[in-house]
Parts: structure tokens; C-alpha cells; sequence
């Protein structure tokens, strides 16, 4: 218990700064607003098109493929903590498991997941 | 120690703020997001019953449900983006071209 | 030293696996293959799926005649998982057939078509070989996501991207309950092994605990789902009828299949402790089933609109003996499931026939004086329907009949007579089919030229339903063996229950 309250009073007196700076903006600062103000900024520039932008599908694309290695590091640490207990066999189980993704990726990549436009 | 059941109860009442997601909102995105918090939900019920009961099992249900959950979501991102191209709408509702 | 290991290793552990390893491996030379070849050869990349299952299904005879945990208990292999993957190569390498010519006919991707129809297959086969729930999940998740991407292939058709969106969230949903369900079975019994799970459930006090008894409402949510049983069938008649046809055929027959084989392992085999819980649910269920789907099917025009609620009913006839349990209801459902699977893969083979080049369609309307310009197809589509129907001396009948008289010995009388009322009620919409195809006029069509794979296709499930239906005795032997080697009880004592009536 005697441990965590340094770390309780940090917490605390974290919240209470934040609590303070931001209500006394809210209190102290005069408020007068305008659709000028309303805009977004765009380095002084008016803003062209609305904040809410699509973004372009190829990220989307390169997610999925994040994706692949993710789950491919989530599914490889157990295995690499435990690497010497498995052996050879389990160096060839996870050769194969590391082979079936290659697949993937090469799928990916000769279907042009990678190109840049 | 915190008790077992104090993370039982906890993912129960996820799972079912993810079923109450799925069956009340109509934005597709929004049931999607719903589903995986049933998912997370799970992961978490696994991880404290394989603690309370001293099995490594629960842990290795959870990557492989972590690995199932990243499939899902990057195939049913794809769908909803395939619905979206073809019909304009992300609203559940709105998808009816097939009644009864 | 190190290659000898490595071999006794490979030999001793992977054999049972075969089945599926040569169809993940075919599913990833599709890949390698279609890629570079690019869109030309898409009947070619079709053969080499169709080889690939041929020698799975090969492969599944290395199942046959043990009874064996392998990789640890994760799978069981045994005669019931040998006739799984039979079935379920054989039903893969009929659905190719039927898209040889589908596929370029309505520009689907090739590649990822054969390599998500071969992912699927390998899911199926996991699924009914599963030992622990982590497989149990593992092939039940690796079908459905397959089958949720084929379900919206076809991307200019607004309909088949609207069928896989509703296929994958109601999937979804359901595998989160599964999920749970298998949570609280794990943290009730202490092990995610079948085989240890039963053991723990012999003893009364932990069957009636109500983790194990939530666990298993929620499992049977999420398998509920997967067969899609009354209430929840709600994916089901949009994801038929908005996924390409031979998709369609896949998820009726295939995914049915599989997930029925999972689910009756798990409740016959391995949770018969806790029937008194589940026997009543499942009793609801049933009735449910077939009566909403059998009524609902009589108001459909289009054929697969039709034949997914025909599908809905089906899941009610085998969930009744699901109910009645027990070695005789055991095998009686793999036999059915048998019958089921070639007469609807015929009938979807039919309309992937009728669909027309333009506009296609099919809609009773469509099928319309059929007998006319078609006879021969218009003979096997009524043979089919016949065959689903009930109707002596075919397929469908010979299964009904097990069915139901096993679920009459065990007593669910009532049931059995909701059952026959259903029967009775299904001949009129199978009826509709073949009075539009030999009454009614039919408009002017366009068919695609009909490539031999579909007349293989045609020929195989014509011959299979008259077959199994004529001479069951083959078959039943061969459905009470799978089963009995799976419960782990005297195969003549399931044929003697079995051939009794």
C-alpha cells in the first residue's frame, strides 16, 4: 500500500494541474466567436474541401497486410520463447507456418498490393 | 488478489454491451466494432479462467482468437467497403434488395 | 540423424492430417499459379482445385480404420472423420464442377475463388475432425470467413455484396457467442479437450453448475447459427439467394455438412452427459425449424430463395434426430446428411444450367417450360426435388425414414408427427418446381453453351440419389461404422439399433 501512494499523489497532482490550467482558460478567457474562427486551419490559407477527407483505399490495402505480419509475430513469440524445448520439430513447424504466409505475401505482391500508383 | 469472478463479471457485462451494440445500432461500422468488443470480451473471460485454474490453455485460446478476430476484421472491412461502393450506405437498414 | 526425426515425425503426425494438408497445399499453388498467370486460365486453375480434392478425398482412406488422438488431442481421427472428409472433398470437387464454366461466364476472380472454395474445404474437414474447441473454432472460423468473401465475389452484382455483408455479421455475432460458450465450458470443466470435458461431466454436481449450463446455451447460439436453425436463420435465404449459385451450393451443402459434423460430435459423443439439458432445446429447435422453414418456402418464387428455406427445413429434420441421440439417430444423420448433399448439389447443378447469359435469373419463372427445350435437365431437376421431398425409393426417403424412426424409439413421438406434417407440407413447393417446369410456358432462352463438368456434375448426383436410395444397405453400414467408431461403441451394436425397423 505504502508503495503506490507516491504514485497515487503523482496521479493526483497531475489532475489537479489539467483541471486547473483548462478551467482557468475556460473562466479567464474572453470568448468571442465567429465562422472565420470556425474554420479550420490551414496555415492561414482558407481551407479547401471539408476535415473529414476519405482516404485513399491503399491504405486500407496496406493494413491488411500489416495485418498478415501482426498476427504472424503474435503467433511466433510463444514459440521463440520456448524455442529450445521444441527442437527441430518445432523449427520445422514454425518453418512451415513462416512458408504459408510467404504465400501470402508473394500472392500480394504479384497482384500488385505493393505498387505504388 | 483480485477475485475471479470480478473478471467474469466484467467480461459478461462487455459481452453484452457488444450484443446490445449489435442488436440496437444500425451503423454498420458501429456493429462491426460492437462485435469485436464480444470478441474482447471473451479474450478476457479465457485469460482469467486460465489463471483461476492454473492452465496455459485459456492463453493460447486467446492468440489464436486474436488471430481469428484480425482475419475477421480485415475480410469484413473489405465486405462493408464492397457494400458501400455498390449501394452509398453504411446504414444496416438500408440494405434490403432481398425480403423474405 | 536430423532428417530421420524430422521424417518419423512427419510420418507418425501428419498422416491423419493428409486430407486437409493436400488441400491447403493445392489452395496455396492456386494462389502461386493464379497469380501469375493472371485471369486467361481460369478453367485451368478449376482442374487443378478439382485434382487437388480428387486426391483428398483419396487421402481420407489413410483416416479409415483407426481411432487416434493426433497432434496432441487436437483432432481425433477415426471412421466418422474419415467420412467427413470424404464427403466434404467430394461436395468441394462437385462445386467446382459446377463453376468451371460460371466463373468466366460472370468475370469472378478465379485465383481467389478456387483458393477461398479450397480454405474453406480445409476449414470443414478441421471441423470435423476437431478433438479440442480451440479446433473446434479454428475450422468453424476458417469455413465461414472463406465462405463470407465467395458469398460477395461477385462485385458488380449489388445483391452478392449485400449477401456476404448479412452473411458476415450474423457469422460474427454468432461466433462471439460460440467463443463464450467455449470460455465457460473451459473454465466449468478446467480442459478445452472433448475427451477430457466428457470425463469431467460425468459427475452430476458439475453438469448442473450453471457455467456449464450457460456454456452450453451459448454454444449451441453459435451452432444454431452456423446450421442455421429457427430463429437463427435470418442470414440464411438473403445469403443464398445473393451469393453466385455455385456458392450457394457450397454453403447448403459443404458448410451444412460440416457444421452439422462438428455439432453432432460434440452433443452426441462427447456431451451425452448433460442430454437432459440439451435434448430439450434442441426438441424446440427442431420443431421450430422445420415448420417456419417449410411454411415460409411454400411463399418463394425463386427457386434459391426456395431452396434455402428447403435447407432451413432440412436442419429441422436433422436436428430431430439430434434430439433423439444415441448410436441408431447418430448414423441415421450421417446417412441423411449423405442423401441431402448430392440432391441439392444436383439442384443447384440444374440452375447454375438454367441461369441464363443475360440477366440471369432463377425464378420459377425462369425454369418455365423447361421439359420443353431441356428435357433431360428438367428430368433430373424433378428427380431431385422428388428426392428432397421424400419421395420412395430415393435418397431422401431412405434418410427420413431413419431419422425419424430413430427419433421414434427414443420417444419424441410428437416430434416425429410435427416432422411428418412438415414432409407433407414440403411436397407442395417441390411440386411447384416441377409443375413449372412441365406445365407452365416458358419464355425464349439464352442458355450458356454447357461445358462436361457440369454434365459430370449432373450425372454424379443423379446416379448417388437413385443409388443411396435404392441400395442403402452400403451406406448405412458405412454411416454406422463412422459413427460408432466415433462414440467409441461396438459398431454392430448401431447397425442392429440401426436396421431394426
Amino acid at each position: 500500500m505504502a508503495t503506490w501512494f507516491p504514485i497515487a499523489v503523482i496521479i493526483g497532482f497531475a489532475a489537479f494541474v489539467v483541471g486547473a490550467m483548462v478551467s482557468a482558460n475556460r473562466i479567464l478567457g474572453p470568448r468571442r466567436p465567429s465562422p472565420v474562427k470556425g474554420q479550420a486551419f490551414e496555415c492561414g490559407n482558407p481551407p479547401s474541401g471539408s476535415a473529414w477527407a476519405r482516404f485513399s483505399v491503399r491504405f486500407y490495402l496496406i493494413a491488411i497486410l500489416f495485418l498478415v505480419f501482426d498476427v504472424e509475430v503474435v503467433l511466433l513469440y510463444p514459440w521463440a520463447v520456448a524455442i529450445r524445448r521444441f527442437g527441430t520439430v518445432g523449427l520445422v513447424d514454425a518453418g512451415i507456418f513462416v512458408a504459408v504466409l510467404m504465400v501470402a505475401l508473394i500472392y500480394a505482391v504479384r497482384r500488385g498490393a505493393l505498387d505504388p500508383d | 488478489m483480485t477475485p475471479v469472478s470480478y473478471y467474469l463479471v466484467l467480461g459478461a457485462a462487455l459481452f453484452a454491451i457488444g450484443v446490445a451494440g449489435v442488436v440496437i445500432r444500425r451503423n454498420l461500422i458501429v456493429i462491426f466494432m460492437s462485435i469485436e468488443v464480444m470478441l474482447n470480451a471473451v479474450n478476457l473471460t479465457l485469460v482469467a479462467l486460465g489463471r483461476a485454474l492454473g492452465s496455459t490453455d485459456g492463453q493460447v485460446m486467446v492468440f489464436f482468437v486474436m488471430t481469428v478476430g484480425a482475419a475477421e476484421a480485415a475480410v469484413g472491412l473489405a465486405l462493408i467497403l464492397a457494400a458501400f461502393r455498390s449501394r452509398h450506405t453504411i446504414k444496416a437498414d438500408e440494405l434490403n434488395l432481398m425480403r423474405w | 540423424m536430423i532428417s530421420g526425426t524430422i521424417g518419423a515425425a512427419l510420418d507418425a503426425s501428419w498422416r491423419p492430417v493428409l486430407a486437409p494438408a493436400v488441400v491447403a497445399i493445392t489452395a496455396m499453388a492456386v494462389m502461386l499459379v493464379g497469380s501469375r498467370l493472371g485471369e486467361e486460365d481460369s478453367e485451368g486453375l478449376g482442374w487443378l482445385t478439382f485434382s487437388g480434392l480428387a486426391l483428398a478425398a483419396l487421402c481420407a482412406f489413410a483416416a479409415v480404420g483407426r481411432h487416434a488422438p493426433a497432434f496432441a488431442g487436437a483432432l481425433i481421427v477415426d471412421d466418422y472423420t474419415a467420412f467427413f472428409y470424404c464427403l466434404i472433398a467430394v461436395c468441394a470437387a462437385m462445386v467446382v464442377l459446377l463453376s468451371l464454366d460460371y466463373v468466366p461466364a460472370l468475370e469472378l476472380p478465379s485465383t481467389e475463388y478456387y483458393a477461398l472454395l479450397l480454405s474453406a474445404t480445409v476449414g470443414m474437414m478441421l471441423l470435423a475432425a476437431a478433438g479440442d474447441l480451440i479446433i473446434i473454432f479454428l475450422g468453424l472460423e476458417t469455413m465461414s470467413i472463406s465462405v463470407y468473401v465467395m458469398a460477395a465475389i461477385a462485385r458488380r452484382d449489388p445483391r452478392s455484396s449485400e449477401a456476404g455483408l448479412k452473411y458476415f455479421l450474423l457469422g460474427a455475432f454468432s461466433t462471439g457467442f460460440l467463443l463464450y460458450g467455449i470460455a465457460l465450458l473451459y473454465g466449468a470443466t478446467g480442459s478445452i479437450k472433448l475427451e477430457a470435458i466428457s470425463r469431467a461431466l460425468q459427475s452430476s454436481a458439475l453438469a448442473a453448475s450453471p457455467l456449464v449450463l450457460l456454456g452450453l446455451a451459448m454454444m449451441l447460439i453459435g451452432f444454431g447459427f452456423k446450421v442455421a436453425a429457427v430463429p437463427f436463420h435470418a442470414w440464411t435465404p438473403d445469403a443464398y439467394e445473393g451469393a453466385p449459385t455455385p456458392v450457394t451450393a457450397l454453403m447448403a451443402v459443404g458448410v451444412k455438412s460440416a457444421a452439422f459434423a462438428g455439432f453432432l460430435r460434440l452433443l452426441l459423443v462427447y456431451l451425452p452427459a448433460l442430454h437432459a439439458q440439451w435434448g430439450g432445446a434442441l426438441w424446440v429447435l427442431a420443431a421450430l425449424t422445420m415448420s417456419v422453414g417449410n411454411l415460409v418456402a411454400l411463399a418463394q418464387n425463386n427457386v434459391k430463395r426456395m431452396l434455402a428455406y428447403s435447407a432451413i427445413a432440412h436442419a429441422g429434420y436433422i436436428l430431430v434426430g439430434m434430439t433423439a441421440a444415441g448410436g441408431a439417430a447418430g448414423a441415421a444423420v450421417l446417412y441423411y446428411l449423405l442423401g441431402y448433399a448430392f440432391a441439392n448439389l444436383g439442384a443447384f447443378a440444374v440452375l447454375v444450367a438454367v441461369e441464363r447469359v443475360e440477366q440471369p435469373g432463377t425464378t420459377l419463372a425462369d425454369l418455365g417450360g423447361l421439359a420443353k427445350g431441356q428435357p433431360m435437365l428438367a428430368a433430373a431437376m424433378a428427380l431431385f426435388m422428388l428426392s428432397l421431398m421424400g419421395l420412395p425409393p430415393l435418397a431422401g426417403f431412405v434418410g427420413k425414414f431413419y431419422v425419424f424412426s430413430a427419433a421414434l424409439q427414443a420417444g419424441y413421438v410428437w416430434l416425429v408427427v410435427l416432422a411428418a406434417l412438415n414432409s407433407v407440407i414440403s411436397t407442395y413447393y417441390y411440386a411447384r418446381v416441377i409443375v413449372a417446369m412441365y406445365v407452365n410456358e416458358g419464355a425464349e432462352r439464352k442458355l450458356r453453351a454447357r461445358r462436361p463438368g457440369l454434365s459430370v456434375a449432373l450425372a454424379v448426383a443423379i446416379a448417388a440419389t437413385i443409388i443411396i436410395g435404392v441400395d442403402p444397405r452400403p451406406y448405412v453400414e458405412m454411416a454406422a461404422g463412422a459413427y460408432a467408431s466415433a462414440a467409441g461403441i461396438a459398431r454392430s451394436g448401431v447397425r442392429a439399433a440401426f436396421l431394426a425397423h
